[in-house]
């Protein structure tokens, strides 16, 4: 897909955001509207991935360890036609098997159930072990949030990933600068985290978060004998103005005039 | 009558009511405090007010550090992050050393609905009943949630109360009674006895009524504290009631099914049924939706017990 595709492509994903979230009255718009991009230089760029054969053993892994942001996820495995376009309206409903988080048993596609956050980069590393161990050639991608980070784990999934020189593993960092009480360094400063990525082992770059092709490159050129951590600068709610860098939109649901505002300027700003 | 409002209201209210009584209780909370509510007391009281961020672990361990320094401090995030994620924080630096900390974790049970399973803790009870020395309050509606806190303060060691999302009626009376394990008897039947816990209490006084209209007589039990568990009363429940029933939004695994079903062992000639999560997880799915697909309803609540009798 050409840039102006993906440009296009990255609209339509974020319309699909808006109409299932209005529908359900639940769920996360500020972190999905923000991982975007990532998701999708990862699904139509990077990983290798057959949705014809979700369980295909050979595929690169691909864990939204921020799983809330998961409607993303969701707009782009049903364009990828991993299932049907039409499930997306039934997110979050009774017996959809769209759940509020990932859930890898009920959705082709989910290659990690997630939602408690911290959780999902351990799993990469495991799965990125076990790739080793098995001597396979598959990638393990982990999309964290920055709020997440602050979770101890997450530091005990770095340190074991450098011990391991797992150079098949990238953490991807949407890195919007807000959470849910407030911005990162109100709630719990994250001091220079790419100074402490690095100090853990990681090979590091930083990335526009929006911009595919520059994400595509960032995250599929990886350093031999180390992980890689890419620091995606993004903006949470984006394309939606009135949600942006706003953290009263991570988990609001909208009403019928926000819903319209919203669809307006996602649908009307390109092409007329 | 006072106003129906989600329980996590009731409880960042009373933190701050409490707050203003007493200087020594300090709050901790893990970005959630729009969440659980803990934005009430942080609003009125920044100084006493510690956010940790998405670090549930430290918290707790931190929390061990208020309570050993003389303050009581008040942790709240989700349930099953608290009691989960944190589980062996809390054992370890505050239910062994006996301290002084109070939980007040949010979002439990299948009420939070379209979060889904992973949000759903239906454990939690099931968790802190195993520690020794751990108190356990499941408040049913907005009155007793307030009591509890005001409750938990008052007592020395760690105590957990459960806090439920959706908005809830009134159901209780500025006037009833809140003693730490003491049960509280709303309503007299002899044919079958309906113990009930948090959000269930409401829909067993419902069944309670269809029953009473089909000329069958039944007890209500309302069991806001799960521990210590108040065994005299289901033991005389045991003795004038034919049956009896356990309702909760948890596990029947681990909580009050059990609880009375360890204490109805050895018993003899009462039949007994447990309705609650029959050990499966939650999903996604409106919390009225869900109650009714895990058998969590009035109605259902009636089956069982006219099913016991027959
Ligand atoms: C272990 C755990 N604690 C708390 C939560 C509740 N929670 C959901 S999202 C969120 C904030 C996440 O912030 P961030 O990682 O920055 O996500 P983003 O900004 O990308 O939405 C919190 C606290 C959770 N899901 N898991
Ligand atoms: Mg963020």
């Amino acid at each position: 897909m050409d840039t102006n595709g993906l440009l296009e492509k990255a609209r339509a994903m974020r319309a699909d955001i808006i109409e299932m979230l209005y529908r359900c009255q639940s769920g996360h718009p500020g972190g999905s509207l923000s991982c975007v991009e990532i998701l999708m230089a990862l699904y139509y760029k990077v990983a290798n991935v057959d949705p014809a054969q979700p369980d295909w053993d050979q595929r690169d892994r691909i864990v939204l360890s921020k799983g809330h942001g998961c409607p993303a996820l969701y707009a782009i495995l049903a364009d990828r036609g991993f299932f049907p376009r039409e499930d997306l309206w039934r997110l979050r409903q009774i017996d959809s098997h769209l759940q509020g988080h990932p859930d890898m048993r009920k959705t082709p596609g989910i290659d990690c159930s997630t939602g408690s956050l911290g959780q999902g980069v351990s799993v990469a590393v495991g799965m990125a072990l076990a790739a080793k161990y098995k001597k396979a050639h598959y990638r393990v991608y982990a999309i964290l949030g920055d709020g997440e980070i602050q979770e101890g784990m997450v530091w005990e999934a770095a340190m074991s990933a450098a011990h391991y020189k797992l150079d098949n593993l990238v953490f991807i960092l949407d890195h919007n600068g807000l959470q849910i009480d407030g911005t990162n360094d109100q709630v719990m400063s994250l001091g220079d985290i790419v100074a402490k990525f690095r100090a853990f082992g990681f090979a590091c770059r930083e990335v526009d978060g929006h911009d595919i092709e520059e994400l595509a490159n960032a995250i599929s050129s990886p350093e031999v004998g180390r992980p890689l951590f890419v620091l995606a600068e993004t903006v949470k709610g984006k394309g939606v103005s009135f949600m942006e860098h706003n953290a009263g939109w991570h988990g609001k649901p909208m009403n019928a005039q926000e819903y319209a505002a919203a669809m307006a300027e996602l649908k009307g700003t390109h092409h007329g | 009558m006072a106003e129906s409002k989600s329980l996590r209201v009731a409880y960042g209210e009373a933190l701050a009511e409490l707050g203003a009584h007493d200087d020594k209780v300090v709050v901790l909370d893990a970005d959630l405090s729009h969440a659980t509510m803990t934005s009430i007391f942080a609003a009125k009281y920044p100084e006493r007010f510690f956010n940790f961020g998405l670090a549930e672990a430290n918290m707790m361990g931190a929390a061990a550090g208020f309570a050993h320094s003389g303050l009581i401090p008040f942790v709240s995030t989700f349930a099953l992050f608290g009691t989960g994620r944190a589980y062996e924080q809390i054992r370890n630096s505050i239910a062994y050393p006996k301290a002084n900390v109070k939980f007040g974790l949010s979002h439990s049970g299948l009420s939070v609905g379209e979060d889904g399973g992973s949000h759903q803790s239906i454990e939690d009870i099931a968790l802190m009943r195993v520690l020794p020395g751990m108190t356990i309050f499941v408040p049913c509606d907005p009155l007793e949630t307030k009591k509890a806190v005001f409750a938990a303060a008052a007592i020395d060691g760690p105590v957990y109360i459960r806090v439920a999302r959706p908005v809830v009626e009134v159901i209780t009376s500025e006037d009833a009674p809140f003693i730490p394990g003491v049960a509280n008897v709303l309503r007299g039947g002899a044919d079958v006895c309906i113990i009930a816990t948090g959000l269930m209490v409401k829909d067993a006084l419902v069944a309670a009524d269809a029953l009473a209209a089909k000329g069958v007589g039944a007890s209500v039990v309302n069991m806001h504290t799960i521990k210590p568990f108040d065994a005299d009363c289901v033991l005389r429940m045991a003795r004038t009631c034919k049956a009896i029933v356990t309702v909760e939004e948890h596990s029947v695994i681990g909580g009050l099914g059990s609880a009375v079903a360890e204490v109805l062992a050895g018993q003899s000639g009462v039949k007994f049924a447990r309705i609650g999560i029959q050990d499966t997880f939650g999903r996604s799915g409106k919390p009225a939706d869900l109650f009714k697909a895990y058998g969590l309803t009035a109605e259902d609540i009636e089956r069982q017990c006219l099913a016991l009798l027959s």
